[in-house]
């Protein structure tokens, strides 16, 4: 296919250039710090100085008097309002049976502040400068508490809240614990690792910002924030903080400048603000500081793992076991409960047949900023268990590390698969993505790279990750069962406008993935309708359905999903009002490309002239209702299973420890596609956090619970020159369960690309552990320990 | 950021006649960590007195065997100066590796002297060129220009007005740096004056220093191998997030040795 | 204070306090919300502008700094209908995700493919280290500003 021809074509498949692309250039997006409205003021939050500290009072007298101050607001006064609490939105049980143990989250801290930068008052002022001076002139009286910082000693250290013993949300289990010890009790080789998965602070480059207004008039709230889920954002708002009825609040979401799951949680900022908003009848603006982001967002991953690996004469994998203990923060954040247990434990069977599984994950609070998802979450953390101990288990058994995953490798013909940590893959072909993944990386031609590599004094070292993960979350009836507190469908509409152009609603959000682009694709390409001709729309809940949002790869395969329902209902309805235009029965009119055509016959009427005679319904079926839209909200029948293949290539300068990732590859299967230019990007961006994980990015408290990585200077996100171009396919076996067979692509690259980095350096060691990141020092002292 | 008093002067002399009246004043070069530092309110200067308002100030100059470099040059001007690369090929090399491009536009080589940051790259090439700092009031041997994390011989409102590095047979710069902050870890400067050695080290600690022990061994056998027997003691280098002292230590070997073979194949 | 400055080649007179900071005249007193800011520490490069021709962080730079220069921002460059050569590869190579970085990243993709010849993609990488992208892993900014520097 010419280059022309694909730029002439819009539908699926097609790399069509983002039509959001032309705002972003031209420096014309409007993200929420790019809104402004009359009369609006500013806020600035108090923040807590100490990890863990008791509120005994706060003198607001000095603050209220700076020039400007239109008021001060406290943790206190919104507790005293009767305001709720911020909610953790998946209830997890313990192995026990009993429900975990939730810590209260006050919006602002009221009576005692549990991590460093929790916000405790909020300052709103004429100015951000007057709010600020005002803001250090807030005097509140501290009685500073020990505060439990350390993961590994936490269960064993001082109580942070009243009623949670050994400061354990949950202990959580899954699996079959006596069937795993019996196949541990006959292995031939037993392979044992521990692990630590770094604290990774997520750093979207636009940092949280919101602008909350209130219409005494109307009694209307209105709150513009960064949000993945605008509709969630309301739900909590309403239902559980209650700020508003959720009839007379409104969230818009406009351009968000990334959000990697950062900005799906309902934050105390913008639940203080919009409150703050309606006390004080006036718009309030709030804008991050980069070093609130760092101290405010929620972090992700951090747990401490050990896991052991059974494998019979051949090298099968017979059982795996896998302790967890995971950090929570301080408080239970919006979905934080979920990541390291249903997001976690039922991936460990990764891309194998291993029989018996079982794990058991701590919860645990600590005085440091709650832990939530972050690009994968719980996904990365699992593959990389997984995909440590299988390499892990290759080195010592001598074998081919690529050999050995293969002989476990769940075969196409055992689809669909039930893993023993209760998932039912669907479909997949995993030797396919490896194989492809061999052949880019020319696997066969290492050991002469790693030949020449010696001659320049650096140790070249190749690392595997064969990663799957369950993505479009998923059906709703089974996330409740395991605790959800929402559904997990998501809404669509399309209106078919009276001049044939089409509005198209949708609860996906987009920050940075092109729904604008890929979604009218998929409505073009389903309804013949020229791609310029479609609009998509979303992010607000004054014009959309309720909806659940963007997380976990799903805006394709769930958001997707329910526009091509929504186009097929259209279809239907269209056909009815074609069949009465030309004088025939629906049943003998088909619809191919935009076109109802009339069977065994030259009659033929497009959509657009339906759609006109639908909304000027003179000539019109009797029983059938005007206008041409449809709505639905599709709820998936399972989960999604991308899988894949990734390889990284590392030298390692002996001298000096620096590791310099010099090929990557990633081949991964994520069944049919809409856009490649865009899956492709995709792909990129989570390689580039997955190797930033694994080289350069860590969260890192003192002892005392203050963070030491809370600016860009000394939190080492990827720049350009840390990274290679990247080298990446794809292999396709469709989803068998949703109408585009698409399964997601937005967490892949972050889910499979740590562990193929830190193999890849372990490698170029001699198989000397490191852990992540793999900062030149510790490579250093690696090679210096040999 | 809190309010100040802005001057801009247009000479030195009034540059420094308003910083004996203000309060507590700051001279302002290019600004690349005052106006960070003062965003974050960690600097409250009640004035400031911007330098940028005087013409003898900036500019590039090589003659007499010397490159002489305006207090407030901007690096880039250095890095990319015909002049600089021609005559003092290294000075633009450290010029070039100074934070990043838009802030080598605009941050000045006083300022970043002044500033006596412990992992600045110039103060590498102040020591390690034996440079003289030129004041209003006198030349300070670079020598002796650095005391301790941003301290300075510099009195209160001494102004840097130019630097003045000779000209050696030919020297080389390695830097390790920081991989968040782009700052020097370790960065080593070796200049080689006719057959005399000097090595200038910034990163490692409090401030830019000469690593005599290194210069010894080169002054004896200008060879790479020749580091191998070296011990860098690590008392009171920096330890930080990103390097131990020990490995800093480790690095100041390694840098210096890259740095000479540099050197050595011209 | 009064400053006088150029926008985009209109001469503009802004009334400001010394601590005002270019972005925010920019951003707030003149309405150009495309300059970005992304990080208070001058690390991310979002709010990159031309002074003179020559890339800054417009996030590093006070009003009394600012008064007389002059300024070019990413609305200055081009329009839709009329897209500088960097924002046309940019779109064509999928330079960019959710847009944030962009307007900074372009700004100093134009001031490094204007003074320096050879780049490659080593050079490329290098001459972006003041620049953060978190959504593209940088892969098609390198493509794309090799594609202006190779003369398109």
């Amino acid at each position: 296919m010419s280059e022309a021809e694909v730029q002439s074509d819009t539908g699926i498949g097609a790399p069509v250039r983002r039509r959001e692309d032309v705002r972003f250039i031209t420096g014309a997006g409007n993200y929420t710090d790019d809104i402004n409205q009359p009369g609006q003021l500013y806020g600035v939050f108090c923040r807590s100085p100490h990890a863990r500290a008791r509120i005994n009072a706060i003198d607001t007298s000095e603050a209220l008097a700076v020039e400007g101050v239109v008021g001060v607001l406290t943790g206190a006064d919104m507790v005293a309002d009767g305001l709720g609490d911020l909610p953790c939105g998946w209830l997890v049980k313990s192995k026990d049976g009993s429900d975990m143990n939730s810590s209260p989250h006050p919006p602002m801290a009221a009576t005692v502040a549990n991590y460093v930068g929790e916000p405790y008052a909020l300052v709103v002022a004429e100015s951000t400068y007057a709010a600020r001076q005002a803001a250090e002139l807030v005097m509140p009286d501290f009685d500073e508490l020990n505060a439990v910082v350390d993961l590994g000693e936490a269960p064993h250290s001082e109580q942070i809240y009243e009623g949670i013993e050994q400061n354990l949300a949950y202990e959580w289990a899954l699996g079959d614990e006596d069937a795993t010890r019996m196949a541990f009790a006959r292995a031939a080789h037993v392979t044992s690792i521990d692990l630590t998965n770094n604290r990774l602070i997520p750093n979207a480059m636009e940092p949280r910002a919101c602008l909350g207004a209130y219409d005494a008039a109307s009694g209307e709230y209105t709150l513009y924030t960064t949000s993945q889920n605008p509709h969630l954002e309301r739900l909590v708002l309403s239902a559980f903080v209650q700020v508003a009825p959720e009839h007379k609040l409104r969230i818009i979401a406009p351009d968000v400048g990334g959000g990697f799951g950062s900005k799906i949680f309902i934050y105390a900022e913008e639940t203080a603000v919009i409150w703050a908003a309606g006390k004080v009848k006036r718009p309030i603006k709030w804008v991050a500081d980069r070093s609130e982001s760092f101290l405010s967002d929620a972090h992700g991953r951090d747990h401490i793992t050990h896991a052991e690996l059974a494998l019979d004469d051949n090298g099968r994998f017979t059982g795996l076991k896998v302790r967890t203990t995971a950090n929570l923060g301080a408080y239970l954040s919006t979905f934080g409960s979920s990541v390291p247990t249903y997001l976690y434990g039922t991936l460990l069977a990764g891309q194998y047949k291993t029989p018996n599984i079982y794990v058991e994950v701590q919860g645990v609070y600590t005085n440091t900023a709650p832990v939530d998802a972050y690009r994968g979450a719980g996904r990365p953390e699992a593959t990389y268990v997984v995909e440590r101990i299988v390499e892990q288990a290759a080195r010592e058994l001598g074998k081919d590390p690529a050999d050995l995953r293969r002989m476990n490798m769940i075969q196409p013909e055992d689809f669909p698969y039930e893993t023993p940590v209760a998932l039912v893959y669907d479909t997949g072909n995993y030797e396919a993505s490896l194989d492809r993944a061999l052949e880019l990386i020319d696997y066969d031609g290492f050991e002469a790279r790693q030949a020449r590599a010696a001659e320049d004094k650096k140790r070249r070292g190749i690392g595997f990750a064969c990663y799957i993960e369950a993505c479009g979350l998923a059906p709703s009836k089974l996330a409740i069962e395991l605790g959800a507190g929402v559904g997990l469908y998501e809404s669509g509409e399309i209106r078919i406008n009276p001049t044939g152009s089409v509005s198209v609603f949708t609860g996906s959000h987009s920050h940075g993935q092109g729904h604008e682009t890929t979604f009218a694709q998929v409505v073009s390409d389903k309804l013949g309708i020229p791609y310029e001709d479609i609009e998509i729309i979303h992010g607000d809940t004054g014009r959309m359905e309720f909806a659940l949002g963007t997380y976990g790869s799903r805006s394709l395969a769930v958001g997707g999903s329910a526009l091509v329902e929504a186009a097929g209902k259209i279809i239907e309805k269209g056909k009815k009002i074609a069949a009465h235009m030309m004088e025939a029965d629906a049943e003998n009119v088909d619809f191919d490309n935009g076109q109802f055509v009339l069977q065994d016959s030259n009659q033929a009427l497009s959509i657009q002239e339906v759609a006109f005679a639908s909304y000027v319904p003179a000539d019109y079926p009797e029983d059938l209702e005007p206008g041409l839209t449809a709505k639905t909200f599709y709820d998936p029948k399972n989960f999604t299973y991308p899988a894949g293949t990734h390889i990284a290539e590392v030298e390692v300068d002996i001298e000096t420890g620096v590791t310099t990732l010099v090929n990557f590859v990633a081949v991964d299967d994520f069944g049919h596609i809409v856009n490649p230019l865009i899956v492709h990007g995709q792909v990129h961006g989570g390689v580039a956090q997955g190797v930033g994980q694994a080289m350069l990015e860590h969260g890192i408290y003192d002892e005392y619970g203050q963070l030491q990585t809370g600016s860009m200077m000394d939190y080492c996100l990827p720049r350009a020159d840390d990274l290679p171009d990247f080298d990446i396919d794809t292999t396709v076996t469709p989803c068998t369960h949703n109408p585009l067979g698409v399964k997601g692509c937005g967490e892949a690259g972050a889910i499979g690309s740590p562990a193929a980095v830190i193999n890849a350096i372990t490698h170029a060691l001699g198989n000397k552990d490191i852990s992540m990141p793999a900062t030149p020092e510790k490579v250093w002292r690696a090679i210096q320990g040999e | 950021m809190y309010q100040f008093n802005y001057h801009k002067p247009e000479s030195v002399g009034e540059a420094r006649s308003l910083f004996q009246d203000a309060d507590d004043p700051m001279y302002l070069s290019g600004g690349m960590t005052l106006i960070p530092t003062m965003k974050q309110r960690l600097a409250a200067p009640t004035d400031l007195i911007d330098l940028s308002g005087i013409p003898e100030m900036t500019g590039i100059d090589v003659s007499g065997g010397k490159v002489t470099i305006g207090a407030f040059t901007p690096h880039n001007l250095v890095a990319d100066s015909a002049q600089v690369r021609g005559t003092l090929p290294v000075l633009a090399e450290v010029a070039g590796l100074i934070g990043d491009n838009q802030v080598r536009n605009r941050g000045t080589i006083g300022g970043s002297v002044a500033n006596s940051d412990p992992a600045a790259d110039y103060p590498a090439a102040v020591v390690g060129l034996g440079a003289d700092v030129v004041t209003e009031s006198r030349t300070i041997s670079g020598d002796d220009f650095f005391k301790d994390l941003f301290e300075t011989e510099l009195k209160p409102g001494e102004i840097i007005t130019k630097i003045e590095f000779p000209v050696p047979t030919r020297a080389a710069y390695r830097k390790f740096p920081n991989p968040a902050s782009r700052y020097a870890v370790v960065g080593v400067l070796i200049a080689d004056f006719d057959g005399t050695i000097r090595v200038g080290v910034t990163g490692a600690g409090p401030c830019a220093f000469r690593a005599s022990g290194i210069e010894e061994v080169l002054n004896d056998n200008l060879d790479p191998a020749a580091l191998d027997g070296v011990e860098v003691p690590d008392a009171g280098f920096n330890s930080d997030l990103h390097a131990s002292a020990e490995y800093r230590a480790h690095l100041v070997k390694v840098m210096a040795k890259r740095a000479l073979e540099d050197l050595l194949n011209g | 204070m009064k400053i006088s400055l150029t926008v985009n080649g209109e001469a503009c007179e802004v009334d400001v306090s010394n601590n005002t900071l270019l972005v925010d005249i920019l951003r707030t007193h003149l309405g150009l919300t495309g300059t970005h800011v992304g990080c208070d520490t001058s690390q991310c490069g979002a709010c990159t502008v031309h002074v003179d021709g020559r890339a800054i962080k417009a996030c590093t730079v006070i009003a009394p700094q600012a008064d007389g220069m002059n300024v070019t921002t990413i609305e200055g460059i081009g329009t839709p209908d009329d897209l500088h050569p960097m924002q046309e590869a940019f779109r064509e190579c999928h330079a960019l995700q959710c847009g944030f970085c962009t307007p900074g990243m372009i700004m100093q993709a134009i001031d490094l493919v204007e003074n320096n010849d050879n780049l490659d993609n080593r050079s490329i990488r290098e001459g972006l280290e003041g620049n953060l992208c978190r959504c593209t892993g940088y892969h098609n900014i390198v493509r794309a500003i090799q594609s202006v520097a190779d003369g398109g």
